[in-house]
């Protein structure tokens, strides 16, 4: 028994190395977030909206049956890189015509409020999420990130922490445009069906 | 022709190196004197051709030779001359370097400096050491050359990392390494007593002095990390639970714990095996936090350039030291008889308490720190742990701690008078708990676990200071009698006391800074005015200022408390061309109350405002209290590092008889 207590450490450290050893696979990286919502439906949630900000709450149908693609960002006011991410969703929007819809996670309405006045409003809903349910739903690891679902309603892309910089943004387009070819793709098909059916 | 000096140089370590981990095992095991003297000679010429290597990296620094490729990597010709020198460190193959001289610095400290340990020992020591050195001067040589050349050779470097230049890693990887390095001459001790089969308290005396020097610079070395991490990086915060700094901070609770069940060890001829299971664990410690900032296992800001290769390397000497020092733990320690009967209310029991609960503390770490890595091994679900986990689980450990280091010295060997102490203590926790309802009351009913760690820190600055009275009868005797007393106090109880009330310093800091930190981030214009903390600062917008590499932003903010002037603050943003990066250089107003700490962010992107900025403020009351606290626990760890019974050893006679006991135990291992 004595000398059982003795050996302890020793099974414990094999333990820990066998762990360790894992962790060397080089295929392996642990800076790599995975999201669980990739090609699942938008997760179930319904918003309010901010008072005052002129655009209606968000809600679960409200992505999924937009018929298009839509960019979900999920932002706060005080969040230092959603600021410098403003700018690159404002362009997305302006220029190239997306739909961007917010998440405003765990911010005060008058916070949320004049930072929106300050910068300007790129999102056509806002769903304020002052509890943080949504961001669970969402299963955000921090603020901000950005969604992309396609227009049947699953999420095909999420990106962690600014879409910012000539990287990230690349990345961000190339899922976007992905996404909006799948859209249009998938909206031939019926169309083609029916007309196969109707001749 | 200087980096193939220092190649060759390091190969002839290793040789010597090899010899070192053979000939004096063998010569203690069959008494043969002359093998065993040998480990000091091969002790020198290790360190020396160590250095010459180390001294051959500098200069390949120093003068920009381009052609070496570490130097091309890390250094730049227009970067100011300290931190040419400091590159020498600041890549894995240079800090490897560093790690492989530290490491035979401390083997020549005992070759020289250990004449009063019996032969046997030293040699045995000494080899165990080497054995370490052979596996790291191995890797180095095989893995992580640092005297790699490249031809043509380009015309400049890419820059040492801009975060890296600053004066803080001038010094800080030298002390931390000083300190966990220095942990290896603990672990070659207690190795080299297991295989000997024989731990008495002048072990525990012999390794004492080593532990202390090994903690100290740890102390330090943790402490000026954390100072980096806040001045110099902008991140407004001292300490944040990544997993580099939890690997420095492991060893750290573990080599505290050593500390304390040596002196039982060496008082009271107790918690042998327990004082030899310290020593082994908390080097493994340091060379686990090796092996997770160089091998890639856990994400973390620290992170050298990751290779594969190296972490099996890494992981490899990992096994063999770690597997191998505890599997002959396994074997030997169980007939260590223990010894020194004690009642539960006695210094020995305080001590035990003290050592469990700084092991739970380091297991709550490092279960903490590789938690995520197990989790996705076995479910593939990645996570990360951060301060919640850390801050709910590690400090109500550290609380109780806190309590009894009050009481602990209190406490007589074998048999303590509780009622007596608790009589003494009884107007200190009446003070204690005043001031925390004080404090409550002046924050205005701020968090309960805050309050209750002030007090639990004025208890302990307290009783330490009611305990350091007792000895010398300070206002119970005459001042003369109490200046006597001080001067024959022993330094290691002033160093205790020293210790211990930087200890609560530091909390008092930790407390303050953490629970009554107010922060602002807001979005500036020049003219735009913020309210923090009783002060109204005003920013009057940036100029650029060039440097000696970089340019910089510098912002100016006027800061006034109820209009009158304090003073004003120039954060900047440096931009390193050639490294193309940016870094953050915060401006703090310091005073002893607290700090307030500017730092300012890339100017708000395309659509902003022109000359508009991210700026973030934050006050952190008493924040200072944690550096002074910091370097009270060295100097009180350096005190008693210089206490006189350190440097005579063992006992005279003691130490006579121990000599001719050791010939005939040597014997019959023929």
């Amino acid at each position: 028994m004595k000398r059982l207590v003795f050996t302890l450490p020793i099974v414990i450290v094999l333990v820990l190395g066998g762990f360790l050893l894992w962790g060397l696979n080089p295929g392996r990286n642990p800076s790599e977030i995975p999201s669980v919502l990739i090609s699942q439906p938008v997760p179930q949630f319904q918003l309010a909206s901010i008072e005052g900000v002129g655009v209606p709450g968000l809600s679960t149908d409200d992505v999924a049956q937009a018929g298009e693609v839509v960019v979900v960002n999920v932002f706060a006011s005080w969040c230092v890189p959603c600021r410098a991410e403003h700018a690159v969703l404002t362009r997305l929007v302006r220029q190239d015509g997306v739909r961007l819809m917010g998440i405003n996670y765990k911010d005060k309405p008058e916070d949320a409020r004049r930072w929106l006045d300050d910068l300007g409003n790129p999102y056509e809903r806002i769903g304020s999420d002052l509890d943080g349910r949504a961001g669970i739903e969402w299963g955000i690891s921090g603020v901000p990130e950005t969604f992309i679902v396609g227009a049947d309603g699953l999420v095909l892309f999420r990106y962690v922490g600014p879409v910012t910089g000539p990287k990230a943004e690349a990345k961000f387009m190339q899922a976007l445009e992905q996404a909006q070819a799948q859209a249009i793709e998938s909206a031939a098909e019926p169309a083609q069906a029916m007309a196969e059916s109707s001749s | 022709m200087t980096p193939e000096i220092g190649q060759f140089a390091l190969s002839l370590a290793l040789v010597l190196a090899v010899i070192q981990s053979i000939l004096p095992m063998f010569g203690a095991a069959r008494g043969n004197m002359l093998w065993m003297q040998s480990a000091r000679s091969t002790a020198l010429g290790q360190a020396l051709f160590v250095a010459v290597a180390f001294a051959a990296l500098m200069r390949s620094f120093i003068i920009s030779d381009f052609t070496v490729v570490n130097v091309v990597e890390n250094s730049n010709s227009l970067q100011p001359m300290l931190f040419k020198v400091a590159g020498t460190w600041g890549s894995h193959e240079g800090s490897l370097l560093l790690w492989v001289l530290i490491l035979a610095i401390f083997g020549l400290g005992v070759a020289l400096f250990g004449s009063n340990i019996p032969a046997a020992l030293r040699a045995r020591t000494l080899s165990v050491q080497a054995w370490i050195s052979v596996g790291f001067l191995s890797f180095l040589l095989l893995t992580s050359n640092p005297f790699e050349r490249v031809f043509p050779a380009p015309l400049d470097g890419t820059d040492l990392n801009p975060l890296l230049q600053d004066f803080g890693l001038a010094i800080h990887p030298p002390l931390l390494y000083f300190g966990y390095v220095g942990f290896s001459i603990v672990f070659s001790f207690a190795v080299a007593a297991l295989i000997e089969g024989r731990v008495d308290a002048a072990w525990a005396r012999w390794v004492r002095p080593w532990t202390l020097a090994a903690w100290i610079s740890l102390t330090a070395g943790i402490a000026l990390g954390s100072w980096w991490a806040y001045y110099e990086l902008g991140w407004g915060g001292w300490w944040f639970w990544d997993p580099v700094e939890n690997v420095s901070f492991m060893p750290w609770l573990l080599g505290t714990a050593l500390l304390h069940s040596a002196i039982v060890t060496e008082k009271r001829g107790a918690f042998k095996s327990w004082t030899i299971l310290l020593a082994i664990l908390t080097f493994s410690l340091s060379l686990l936090g090796t092996f997770i900032v160089r091998s890639g296992v856990l994400t973390s800001v620290h992170a050298f350039a990751v290779d594969p290769e190296r972490g099996f390397y890494i992981l490899g000497l990992l096994g063999l030291s770690i597997g191998g020092s505890l599997a002959l733990y396994a074997w030997r320690a169980p007939a260590m008889e223990g010894g020194g009967l004690f009642a539960p209310v006695s210094r020995e029991a305080g001590l035990l308490i003290n050592n469990l609960l700084l092991v739970v503390a380091a297991g709550i770490v490092l279960f903490g720190t590789l938690y995520p890595l197990i989790l996705e091994a076995v479910t593939g679900d990645k996570i990360s742990v951060g301060p919640p986990f850390f801050n709910a689980s590690f400090i109500p450990v550290m609380l109780p701690l806190i309590f009894l280091m009050g009481i602990g010295p209190f406490l007589s060997w074998k048999r303590a008078d509780l009622r007596g102490i608790l009589q003494r203590l009884a107007v200190i926790a009446v003070i204690s708990v005043l001031i925390a309802l004080g404090s409550w009351y002046l924050t205005t009913g701020g968090p309960a676990l805050a309050i209750i760690s002030i007090a639990l820190a004025i208890w302990l600055l307290l009783a330490t200071a009611r305990e350091w009275a007792m000895r010398i009868k300070l206002f119970n005797a005459p001042l003369a009698e109490s200046l006597r007393r001080a001067r024959n106090l022993p330094r290691a109880a002033h160093g205790m006391s020293l210790a211990h009330a930087g200890m609560a310093i530091a909390i008092l800091g930790f407390v303050g800074s953490s629970a009554w930190k107010s922060e602002e981030i807001v979005f500036v214009t020049p003219g735009s005015s913020i309210h923090i903390a009783g002060f109204d600062v005003r920013f009057d917008g940036t100029e650029r200022v060039p440097g000696p590499n970089y340019v910089a932003d510098r912002g100016t903010l006027v800061v006034t408390k109820d209009g009158v002037p304090v003073t004003t603050l120039y954060p900047e943003r440096r931009y390193y061309p050639v490294a193309q990066s940016t870094t953050t250089e915060s401006a703090i107003r310091q005073t002893l109350a607290g700090d307030l700490y500017a730092s300012l962010s890339t100017p708000a992107a395309e659509g902003a405002t022109e000359g508009a900025w991210t700026l973030r403020i934050l006050y952190e009351p008493l924040v200072n209290f944690i550096w002074i606290g910091s370097i009270l626990l060295c100097f009180g760890g350096g005190l008693s590092l210089s206490d006189r019974r350190l440097r005579i050893g063992a006992p005279r006679p003691k130490a006579k008889t121990r000599k001719t006991q050791s010939a005939p135990l040597a014997t019959p291992a023929e």
